[in-house]
């Protein structure tokens, strides 16, 4: 390869990585700023901290946000796991057309659509039939369940293609019945997929601030409605320790998944090397 | 006759016992044939149930909506089906919200600004991710996937605090104004919260990593011995850029395109919060139809317009989407 395209590569590489960093270290940096005013430096300082740590308003957001993201998570695995199988194993059924399309619609729907048709049909539902009553945590995971079941159902499907189908066709040769095939062999291959359904689902819920404020009712702020409200006036020291707080605990997250992938991956290129040495 | 009476008897309530476990057996029979045949048709019904109610039904509710009258009541829109005395359902539709929209000029310009912002910072995603996508393939085992992470990590990240971080350094005594003075090439602050410029960068920012890793999908798969044909046969590097990888990644590129245009093109936070007032962007507008103004016919009309706008890129995402899917 010629020199002169590689530098072009690796500068324009490191260009966007520091595009997408360095912001995010900014943050960081001024959240230990001892001034009240985020751009001005005045000192080393935790006090935001301090201040964080004891604001019970962020804490109560902080746990209701928590609360929906992880019921949203488990029922958006759940019923997307069902949709993901349908999409990638069942051919035929009746209505596939418009499954698909209601399935890949909420990925690319702006999130304004979303919420404004979810908290139409909550008022709409609420004057016909009583329910919902009033609208807060109920309603607003109801309505990230809807959104994230179909990313999830994206996921299982890409990953049961990537699999394909010669061990339940095995299975089936050997005389198993479909659902025993099923629990046996499709749900075990499709655990890390679910994992991996289950965690963006959470992110996401946690996450969403359109929505959310779409359909939460009073008194009920997730974290990102309250941080919202708090930054449309300025900038806020607290926020940036927020901000650092949330940042370090997905980096943790995000470097200790990477390093299980990439040991992972080195197993398979030894166990690839062993196999073709014998 | 060697049966006795007794014997006769016990054959009875053996006979008797025997068909209850049949009647059981079968009973289970029937539940484990029920399921057997049954379970493709409901694990299909539940999560399709919840995706009519909760996702195709809130449509047809803002379709409605969009064709009442506003009023000022609660709800604050007329009804749109009235019972008539002959009890037949008589439908009023009222299209003033769509000609409303038409006539008035900000939201034709809101519209059409909306469609220009997401555009350029489409094409602007795409000049910066496609030579980082490109570098990333190539670089090597250990790096390649450390790259790869780097670029995944600010997705789950925050995406409200992502945003947040541009208004501390765009601002008036923000970070970039501090450092261009410090470095002498400016002596007063430029304005650059509140502007289009402060939505291109955070649009960019915001959206970058969801051009880069379809780009990566595609360029991952690419075959490699193809540039070594053309560069053996005499092939410029740029020369075989542009006649064979550009080419062949052109899936990539819509599907990059489509998942930074068409949120881009709806997106509430980033001109609320970095364009203020200044920047027209449409969902910006719808949302404070809805929450400031109370115009709910006028917002489920600005609603069903953009919908309009975006479905064709929509249709055509999901048309991509199913291919790589089948492939």
């Amino acid at each position: 390869m010629p020199k002169k395209r590689s530098t072009f590569l690796l500068s324009v590489l490191c260009f966007g990585m520091a595009f997408l960093y360095i912001p995010m270290f900014l943050l960081i940096v001024y959240s230990f700023n001892y001034s009240k005013i985020v751009s001005v430096w005045g000192g080393l300082s935790t006090r935001w901290y301090t201040s964080l740590f004891e604001s019970e308003e962020i804490w109560s957001a902080l746990m209701l946000s928590l609360k929906i993201a992880i019921v949203n998570a488990t029922f958006a695995t759940l019923l997307g796991t069902l949709a993901g199988l349908a999409l990638a194993r069942f051919r035929y059924f009746r209505g596939r057309t418009l499954f698909t399309g209601m399935i890949s619609a909420p990925l690319v729907m702006p999130e304004v659509i979303t919420g404004l048709s979810l908290l139409l049909l909550f008022i709409t539902l609420g004057d016909l039939i009583g329910w919902p009553e009033k609208r807060g945590i109920t309603t607003i995971t109801i309505a990230h369940i809807t959104f994230s079941l179909a990313y999830v159902a994206v996921i299982i499907e890409s990953r049961l293609s990537g699999i394909g189908e010669t061990l339940e066709e095995a299975a089936l040769d050997l005389g198993a019945k479909p659902l025993r095939v099923m629990i046996d062999i499709t749900l075990p291959l499709l655990a890390p997929g679910m994992l991996a359904g289950w965690l963006l689902a959470f992110t996401l819920s946690l996450d969403d601030l359109v929505i959310a404020s779409f359909v939460s009712g009073p008194g009920s702020s997730t974290l990102p409605m309250l941080i919202y409200s708090r930054v449309k006036l300025g900038l806020k020291p607290d926020i940036n320790a927020l901000a650092t707080m949330i940042i370090l605990a997905v980096a943790i997250g995000v470097l200790i998944a990477g390093w299980i992938l990439i040991r992972q991956q080195k197993q398979r290129q030894r166990d690839a090397q062993l196999a073709g040495t014998e | 006759m060697m049966t006795k009476p007794t014997d006769s008897a016990l054959t009875a309530s053996r006979l008797n016992e025997s068909a209850k476990m049949t009647s059981h057996r079968q009973w289970v029979h029937v539940v484990d044939n029920f399921f057997q045949s049954r379970w493709k048709g409901l694990s299909v019904a539940i999560p399709y149930v919840w995706l009519v109610i909760f996702f195709l039904v809130p449509f047809f509710i803002v379709l409605k909506i969009s064709f009442a009258e506003s009023l000022i009541a609660s709800p604050p829109f007329s009804s749109l089906f009235e019972w008539s005395e002959d009890a037949a359902l008589k439908m009023t539709l009222i299209f003033d919200n769509f000609a409303y929209l038409w006539e008035d000029d900000l939201y034709v310009k809101t519209y059409l600004n909306s469609v220009k912002i997401s555009t350029i910072s489409t094409i602007l995603c795409l000049l910066i991710g496609y030579p980082m996508a490109y570098a990333i393939v190539r670089a090597s085992g250990t790096m390649k996937y450390l790259l790869l992470l780097m670029v995944i990590l600010p997705f789950w990240t925050s995406f409200l605090l992502r945003v947040y971080a541009w208004m501390g350094i765009l601002a008036d005594q923000g970070t970039l104004n501090s450092f261009l003075i410090w470095a002498g090439i400016i002596d007063q602050p430029i304005r650059m919260m509140y502007s289009e410029f402060a939505v291109y960068i955070g649009i960019v920012y915001s959206y970058l990593p969801f051009m880069i890793l379809p780009l990566y999908a595609n360029l991952e798969k690419l075959d490699l011995t193809l540039h070594e044909a053309a560069s053996d046969l005499g092939a410029h590097p740029i020369t075989v850029f542009f006649t064979v990888t550009l080419p062949l990644t052109i899936p990539g590129i819509i599907a990059g395109g489509l998942l930074v245009f068409i949120p881009a093109t709806g997106e509430f936070v980033i001109p609320d919060l970095l364009g203020g007032g200044n920047v027209l962007m449409i969902g910006r507008v719808l949302y404070d139809e809805f929450n400031s103004n109370h115009d709910w016919p006028v917002a489920a009309a600005v609603a069903i317009a953009l919908l309009i706008l975006l479905v064709i890129p929509m249709m055509l995402y999901q048309h991509a989407q199913s291919r790589q899917i089948n492939n």
